[in-house]
């Protein structure tokens, strides 16, 4: 009796072995096809519209007329003032949690906090820079404002980035640097801080990636979609590529939606050049730092 | 900090300078003629301090003061990890330009008591340690200690190879850099040197900018070897560093010990008897964290006075 009753429970094992492997792949299979149709859509849609004068354009009324300069410039501007500011603020912290600070209940606490504000939604900081940088600093609507606010989006992402990386320095080389006569401040410049700039590199390029996309707190600080003129200065009033995204999105005109789908290309080509600066940089420095 | 060499062991050490002599004068054990002055005077264990091995070896800096011949001295020196004792009450001198040989069986305490010394067991947690280390007579735990400067003094290789994941060169002139030497002529020729008193410099001098990662362990044992040597220190810690090599390798690290011993104090943890009863001038026992014999190499391994050395050099345990 145990062979048909074995062979049964056996064929039915297989099944469903093989149908969990099929839904997975389905499901796999399901998100590539969804994220194809939509760049599909959208470069069938935008790609025409996609031009020399498209990137160097001021916003029109009139799609035919209008480009993304300003934006595209503003959103340069943010990344570059947001990356100035969050790196050494991010980084510091990092590094003194990870090399400095002993271990304690303050720096628990602390951590918990920084893993849960990554966590954070996005506009949330917006509203706080709208009431901090915008209205207490009197920042103004400007690139400053919006980039401080950026830099409180993405400092969690650097800080536990930047951890990770240096918790993946072994002691061994902290103790051999130690051992030489070298101070703590030496022992991280010379040979901790190097030995985990990929890890820090990748983790900071996918923050940044994580800025340009942000559209939410830049709205709520005020950012504008109609500005004619590109930013001289952090001061200056500013646009940026989702804010003009969505802006063009939102209208009724259907060549406002295909000069959308255009922007949204712009913005897609940056993030992969981020992205693969990102992949690089890993690759490059994982074959010179193996432990 | 300033280390006075010249000071006076503090007075509350008069037990242990006695002990210390009759330690520090022994002979090395190549050459054994009984009629040598050394030796002559070893048979005296009376006299309290300052054997005049200590001052026709070392006048130049001993200045025939009776510190001068002890370069370390551990008093009751406990230490804990958490609540866990590993080292109890360790009293033990080590004599200057002498190789001390650290032996015992696993888990007993040598590594911690090496890291002692040059107070790497800062470094870990909720450690703790009483007593008193004193290098040139100077408590090197009293409280405004430099470490940094301790640690330039007291150079440490330690147990596994950690050389930085970064050129050959590099990692030797690390620590030549740390104290301001940034010429390349002149940190070319230290790494050459210290790379060559390591016996490594024939197998790299082709590839000096190579990834020290790419070496093999035992090259990395030595290359950390010379990164220790580069920076000149007065006391060599090492421990077991001749565990990842050949026999040949490891007989040109006993041979550049047996060099290094007319300069620096060598203290070397070993697991190899032969290698401790070759090098070494003085031999202390270990076992669960205690001191259970220290004396003169030939002594320690002849004529044993615990019952416990005797088991663990015999190999009836460890
Ligand atoms: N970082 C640490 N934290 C807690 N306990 C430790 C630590 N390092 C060592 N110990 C414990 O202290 C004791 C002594 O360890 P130590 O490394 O000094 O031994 P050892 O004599 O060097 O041994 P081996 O010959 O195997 O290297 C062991 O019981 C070990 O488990
Ligand atoms: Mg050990």
């Amino acid at each position: 009796m145990t062979g048909p009753g074995l062979l049964n429970r056996q064929r039915r094992r297989r099944i469903i072995a093989s149908m969990f492997a099929f839904s997975c792949a389905a499901a796999a299979t399901l998100c590539v096809v969804v994220l194809f149709l939509l760049v599909g859509k959208i470069f069938s849609e935008g790609a025409a519209w996609l031009n020399w004068d498209f990137l160097w354009n001021l916003p029109s009324r009139h799609p035919e007329k209008a480009g993304i300069k300003t934006a595209l410039a503003g959103s340069l501007w943010l990344t570059g003032l947001t990356a100035v500011i969050s790196l050494p603020v991010g980084i510091g912290a990092a590094v003194y949690l990870e090399e400095y600070a002993a271990v304690s209940r303050w720096k628990k606490l602390f951590q918990i906090n920084i893993a849960n504000l990554a966590g954070v939604p996005s506009i949330v900081y917006g509203i706080l820079g709208l009431a901090v940088f915008v209205q207490l600093f009197t920042l103004g609507s400007s690139l400053i404002s919006g980039a401080l606010t950026l830099s409180l989006v993405i400092l969690p992402i650097i800080i536990l980035a930047t951890q990770e990386a240096l918790r993946g320095v072994p002691d061994s080389i902290r103790h051999a640097s130690y051992a030489l006569g070298a101070t703590r401040w030496q022992t991280v410049r010379h040979q901790v801080l190097p030995a985990a700039m990929p890890g820090i590199m990748t983790g900071v390029i996918l923050a940044l990636s994580r800025a340009i996309g942000e559209a939410a707190p830049l709205v709520a600080v005020g950012a504008m979609a109609y500005v004619p003129f590109v930013p001289s200065g952090p001061t200056d009033q500013f646009s940026a590529l989702p804010i003009q995204i969505f802006n063009w999105a939102a209208r009724p005109k259907a060549e406002f939606h295909q000069i959308a789908g255009a922007a949204i290309i712009v913005l897609l080509f940056v993030l992969i050049c981020m992205n693969v600066t990102a992949v690089a940089v890993r690759h490059f420095y994982g074959k010179r730092v193996r432990w | 900090m300033v280390m006075d060499r010249r000071s006076l062991l503090p007075n509350s050490s008069k037990k242990q300078t006695v002990t210390t002599y009759t330690m520090t004068t022994t002979e090395p054990i190549a050459m054994d003629d009984p009629t040598t002055a050394d030796d002559a005077i070893s048979r005296v264990p009376t006299v309290p301090v300052n054997p005049p091995i200590a001052q026709s070896e070392n006048s130049a800096s001993a200045e025939g003061l009776p510190s001068a011949n002890v370069k370390l001295v551990t008093r009751n020196l406990r230490f804990f990890y958490g609540s866990v004792q590993a080292l109890s009450d360790i009293s033990m001198s080590i004599p200057v330009n002498r190789v001390t040989a650290l032996i015992g069986p696993s888990g007993c305490g040598k590594s911690t008591f090496l890291r002692c010394l040059n107070r790497m067991n800062d470094m870990i947690e909720k450690t703790r340690v009483e007593g008193d280390v004193l290098l040139d007579g100077n408590d090197v735990y009293k409280p405004g200690t430099d470490v940094v400067e301790l640690r330039k003094r007291v150079g440490m290789v330690f147990q596994k190879s950690n050389p930085f994941p970064k050129s050959i060169f590099e990692n030797v002139a690390y620590g030549p850099r740390l104290t301001g030497i940034n010429g390349r002529a002149e940190l070319q020729e230290i790494v050459e040197k210290s790379l060559k008193r390591a016996a490594l410099l024939d197998e790299v001098k082709d590839r000096l900018n190579d990834s020290a990662l790419r070496l093999s362990g035992g090259q990395q044992q030595r290359l950390c070897i010379a990164r220790a040597l580069a920076t000149s220190p007065e006391v060599l810690l090492m421990d077991e560093p001749a565990s990842a090599l050949d026999p040949a390798s490891t007989t040109r690290i006993e041979d550049l010990i047996f060099e290094l011993r007319e300069r620096y104090t060598i203290v070397i943890v070993t697991h190899n008897m032969q290698q401790a009863a070759r090098v070494s001038d003085q031999t202390g026992f270990f076992y669960e964290g205690q001191l259970i014999e220290v004396g003169p190499t030939r002594q320690l391994f002849t004529t044993p006075t615990e019952k416990q050395t005797e088991d663990y050099i015999t190999g009836r345990f460890g």
